[in-house]
């Protein structure tokens, strides 16, 4: 099975794609921190195009794979290969590809940057952002046998987790501004990953104090190591679920 | 060597096959035919498990293959249409093949050299004709020395030349004691192949005969005439 997993990461490497994605990180995370004196603008900058250039890269890019490998996974399922050794093949050639894409992009820039511990959180969450959305577009693949039904899940379940999730929780927010809604906020926001990211990011910048009562729970509770350890093991279960919801299918899934 | 129970498929509402039994066994050609969309390609499909059967098992020298695919390293098989990765080259498709199954014991290269494979290794499986991607899939399925073969449609696609020295090896092979399985709407080609022969028809295996009794019951000495002379006597129906 190692020879699929590498010959699956190298032919994704050599995609012209990927080569670009990689180039324009490097782009936008080297002129960022030559451009801004102040470190903590420039995280600030530099999170939008993790929150949301990753994972619209990685999930779009992870999904349209998938379908042009239809028939390599024909050929694969012919042989004597167990579905699940294809499916994790699949995966891990197309997670390891694309972190290694976004840790030369960004990870590499900034641990020159900025502050160690810092540097760890924003590359986790970039590292655990591409995971989950390449695991959210194998789940898109094989709920959608038409190429563009596909696609288009896949693009509204980004738009969804990046940008509607929000205005959503927002309008919730200013609805019952008058009731003690803080516990349901964090629970919401624990929900979605990309939020996640954003707050653990934000924690390390010391402008969560700007942020008012919320502010100060989101801080008391992702602050600390069990909030560190919690908001872990919940964008795990966001790369858990759908890959094995899609192996499940898959296993099933006549070809 | 293979055997089918009860097998049943069904795709939403249509039902491919309905309730199969098949016995094959080593060292018998047997030639899979019927009209089109009679559940030839699911029933082969089912065989290597591409598709999960709705009812029903299937046998592989007595082992149920549900959830085993070891199974798979004794069968070679040709596709009706190749489908390979558009990007990779004749020689990396045979290349990676080969690490997957992992094969001990030397490799049949005789389809390789006979369709010239070397001259085209290098080409990328997007750039192939349909019948040179045919003459990719037959290497593949022979290059292992499997003792089971099942050719969908083998000569589809194929030019004459081709097509004889395919028709030659199957023989070859046979006489080796394989079990080779092969469709075809081709009647006229398969009459110096076959030893059995298996109709089906509307997603039921109506028979399964050895060409002797065919020819006997018959009277004719032609697989095509044979079973146009079935069908029209109604004996099918």
């Amino acid at each position: 099975m190692k020879g699929i997993t590498t010959f699956i990461i190298k032919d994704i490497l050599k995609n012209r794609i990927v080569i670009l994605y990689t180039l324009i990180l490097c782009g936008f995370s080297w002129s960022i921190f030559s451009l801004e004196d102040n470190v903590s603008k420039g995280i600030l900058s530099l999170l939008n195009i993790i929150l949301l250039i990753v994972p619209l890269v990685s999930v779009i890019f992870a999904n349209i794979y998938m379908y042009n490998s239809t028939e390599f996974i024909e050929l694969l399922v012919s042989q004597p290969v167990k579905r699940s050794s294809i499916w994790y093949a699949m995966f891990t050639g197309l997670a390891v590809a694309l972190n290694a894409a976004f840790l030369i992009g960004i990870g590499i820039p900034v641990l020159l940057f900025i502050h160690p511990l810092t540097a760890l959180v924003v590359i986790l969450a970039g590292v655990l952002l591409t995971t989950i959305f390449v695991s959210v577009a194998m789940l898109c693949f094989i709920l959608m046998r038409d190429k563009a039904k596909g696609i288009g899940l896949s693009i509204m379940l980004w738009l969804f987790l990046s940008l509607m999730y929000d205005g959503l929780v927002l309008f919730f927010m200013f609805q019952f501004a008058d009731y003690p809604i803080e516990k349901i906020m964090v629970l919401l926001t624990a929900i979605n990953p990309v939020d996640l990211a954003r707050i653990q990011v934000l924690l390390q910048i010391d402008v969560a104090a700007l942020m008012g009562y919320t502010g100060a729970i989101f801080k008391k509770l992702f602050g600390t190591q069990t909030g560190y350890f919690t908001s872990f093991i919940f964008m795990l279960v966001w790369i858990v679920v759908p890959y094995f919801f899609s192996l499940r299918l898959f296993k099933n899934k006549d070809l | 060597m293979i055997e089918i129970n009860n097998l049943t498929k069904k795709f939403g509402k249509t039902t491919a096959l309905r309730k199969v039994n098949l016995t094959l066994t080593s060292g018998t050609c047997v030639g899979l035919i019927g009209p089109n969309a009679c559940g030839k390609t699911t029933l082969i499909k089912n065989i290597l498990s591409m598709v999960v059967p709705t009812e029903g098992e299937i046998f592989f020298d007595g082992k149920n293959i549900h959830g085993d695919v070891f199974y798979k390293n004794n069968i070679g098989y040709m596709p009706q249409i190749g489908r390979y990765p558009e990007n990779m080259s004749v020689r990396q498709v045979i290349q990676m093949i080969k690490n997957i199954r992992n094969h001990q014991g030397t490799e049949d290269k005789e389809l390789f050299e006979a369709f010239e494979m070397e001259k085209i290794a290098d080409k990328k499986m997007r750039t192939l004709s349909g019948g040179t991607t045919q003459k990719v899939s037959a290497t593949l399925a022979f290059l292992f020395n499997p003792p089971v073969l099942i050719l969908d449609e083998p000569t589809a696609g194929l030019d004459p030349i081709a097509s004889e020295i395919l028709r030659v090896k199957i023989i070859k092979e046979r006489e080796k004691g394989k079990l080779i399985l092969i469709t075809s709407h081709l009647l006229s080609e398969l009459d110096d192949l076959l030893t059995n022969i298996v109709f089906m028809q509307e997603s039921v295996v109506v028979f399964n005969k050895t060409m002797e009794d065919l020819f006997a019951e018959t009277g004719e000495n032609r697989v095509s005439r044979a079973i146009h002379k079935l069908l029209k006597t109604g004996v099918l129906s």
